[in-house]
């Protein structure tokens, strides 16, 4: 399977590795995922890195029992949309019992492995997501 | 701008078609509305078509040439084919680039089809090709399919408005109910309630059965300008407005997951175009891609308040004579989602209800349609109103 390509990948590595978005001084908007471009004020925007802390919680969440090609081996899986403390939503799993997932629940973030391409290919790492009182997991 | 007018229209069969290809889908489907609205081919000013994906699903790019060049307006008279993608709001969009052409005097004659193939491919792969509507950086790579990004709309708006599995699955029942009676659908089948929530989990709390299928099928209409469309046929329909709007590519960025923005925005602007409210629509095709689609098409287009989509449904106020009724057709989830196809096709149900031509599924005195056709999880929205009245 394929996730996407080396290149492709690499490219955010450190946005995916690290949760490093942007943040726009003009506005004080931040960005996970990244933009380069503010859409408050454009143009004129001011736009620098910024490392979130992780820290969120749980907007609404699924249960993916038929996978999407490349994750057939991980169903059932939660997949959810996850509110930053500083503000911008992102899309990951979130490494629970299902019955224990509710949406609210606090989470953190935790380094975890997407995927590989192959058996001899490479392994995509990337920032999923665990409730922050561990005994739900 | 000129008014435009639909002067005829035709949809092939959709489902499983084994034995037919892109082209031949594509083909019927033009060469039925070139017939039904009785022009000649070099009359024919320019073509529009919407196509997800042929590049996946086919392995066929260019395809605004291959369908001209097998629709016989290749060879001598050269007739201008573009194609429109817009993932499964691409037959929307088609059809608005053809009113555009039409409305600015450029084009008097013009095609806007739609066409998709999807089962020449393994269904995982249907599905991974689908998923490219999405954000595949940032959602698609964590392991996100369509199906999910709509269950966790409908998670969201269980938890915000009471919704319930029960009422998401009246949607496809109603859906099933009114498909039985259009000779096109893919299912004829009827469901209950109860089957749709026996049917298996896909991404919870989406069953099988809440979601439409996969689908090879096209449609077409030539649209000609209301000054003209007499010329024609006895019964043009008129274009009172198009409308589209974009918002975020992923859902996670949306203002509120439980509505579509950009069907709010397109809506609004289409009943500004046509003058119109909510109350003025006899019929709507909204895209019910996922039950919770629907709900959450009729809450965004003003047939229902935020959140009682689903309490709407339930009542009854979307079947077919009842206070609006929404997919006549059957919708994607019975008549099928062949994905560029789909929003012409909407438009043709549309003209055959005003026409009176809708058999066992007419809306009585249906003089005012809407069709709203989605892309992705609402990063593109598009909705027409068409009317017997110029």
């Amino acid at each position: 399977m394929i996730i996407m390509s080396v290149p492709r990948f690499w490219r955010k590595q450190i946005a995916r590795y690290n949760l490093v978005g942007t943040h726009c001084k003009k506005c004080d908007e931040y960005f996970y995922p990244p933009r380069n471009m503010c859409p408050g004020c454009r143009r004129e925007g001011e736009i620098e890195d910024f490392k979130f802390s992780g820290n969120g919680e749980v907007v609404t969440f699924t249960v993916i029992h038929t996978a999407a090609e490349g994750f057939e081996g991980q169903t059932p899986y939660v997949l959810g949309i996850i509110k930053l403390e500083e503000g911008p939503s992102l899309t990951s799993q979130i490494i629970c019992d299902a019955k224990n997932v509710e949406i609210g629940m606090k989470v953190r973030p935790v380094f975890r492995k997407l995927g590989q391409a192959g058996e001899r290919g490479m392994i995509y790492y990337g920032t999923k997501f665990v409730p922050e009182e561990s005994e739900k997991c | 701008m000129r008014d435009v007018a639909i002067i005829g229209v035709k949809n092939t069969s959709f489902g499983e078609q084994w034995d037919r290809s892109f082209r031949d889908v594509v083909v019927e489907a033009g060469v039925g509305a070139v017939g039904d609205a009785g022009v000649v081919g070099e009359k024919i000013d320019s073509m529009f078509v919407g196509n997800m994906s042929g590049g996946q699903f086919v392995e066929q790019e260019h395809i605004g040439a291959l369908i001209a060049d097998y629709s016989g307006l290749s060879k001598d008279i050269h007739v201008p084919s573009t194609r429109v993608e817009a993932a499964c709001a691409s037959g929307g969009l088609a059809l608005r680039q053809g009113i555009y052409a039409v409305a600015s005097g450029m084009d008097d004659i013009v095609i806007a089809a739609g066409a998709e193939k999807m089962t020449d491919v393994p269904s995982p792969k249907a599905s991974s090709a689908l998923a490219a509507a999405a954000d595949r950086e940032w959602e698609g790579i964590m392991g996100a399919t369509f199906p999910g990004l709509y269950a966790m709309i409908a998670r969201l708006h269980m938890h915000k408005y009471g919704t319930t599995s029960e009422q998401l699955a009246e949607v496809a029942v109603k859906n099933h109910h009114n498909g039985q009676h259009n000779p096109i659908a893919q299912y004829k089948s009827q469901i209950t309630v109860e089957s749709v929530l026996k049917s298996i989990m896909v991404a919870d709390p989406l069953h099988i059965f809440d979601c439409s299928p996969i689908t090879d099928g096209a449609s077409a209409v030539v649209l000609a300008p209301a000054d003209v469309a007499h010329e024609y046929t006895d019964t043009p329909i008129y274009v009172k407005a198009t409308a589209q709007a974009s918002d975020t590519i992923a859902l996670h960025d949306r203002r509120d997951i439980t509505t579509l923005d950009a069907s709010v925005a397109a809506g609004k602007r289409a009943y500004e175009m046509a003058k119109m409210k909510p109350k003025d629509i006899d019929l709507v095709e909204v895209h019910d891609c996922f039950t919770i689609a629907e709900i959450c098409a009729i809450e965004d287009l003003g047939f229902a308040k935020k959140g009682e989509g689903g309490i709407v449904t339930q009542n009854g106020e979307t079947e077919i004579g009842a206070r609006i009724p929404v997919n006549t057709s059957g919708g994607l989830k019975s008549c099928g989602h062949p994905v560029g196809a789909t929003g012409v096709k909407q438009a043709v149900e549309i003209v055959e209800q005003l026409r009176g031509e809708a058999g066992k599924r007419q809306v009585d005195g249906a003089e005012v349609g809407m069709t709203h056709n989605v892309g992705g999880s609402g990063a593109t929205a598009v909705v027409h109103i068409f009317s017997r009245d110029r």
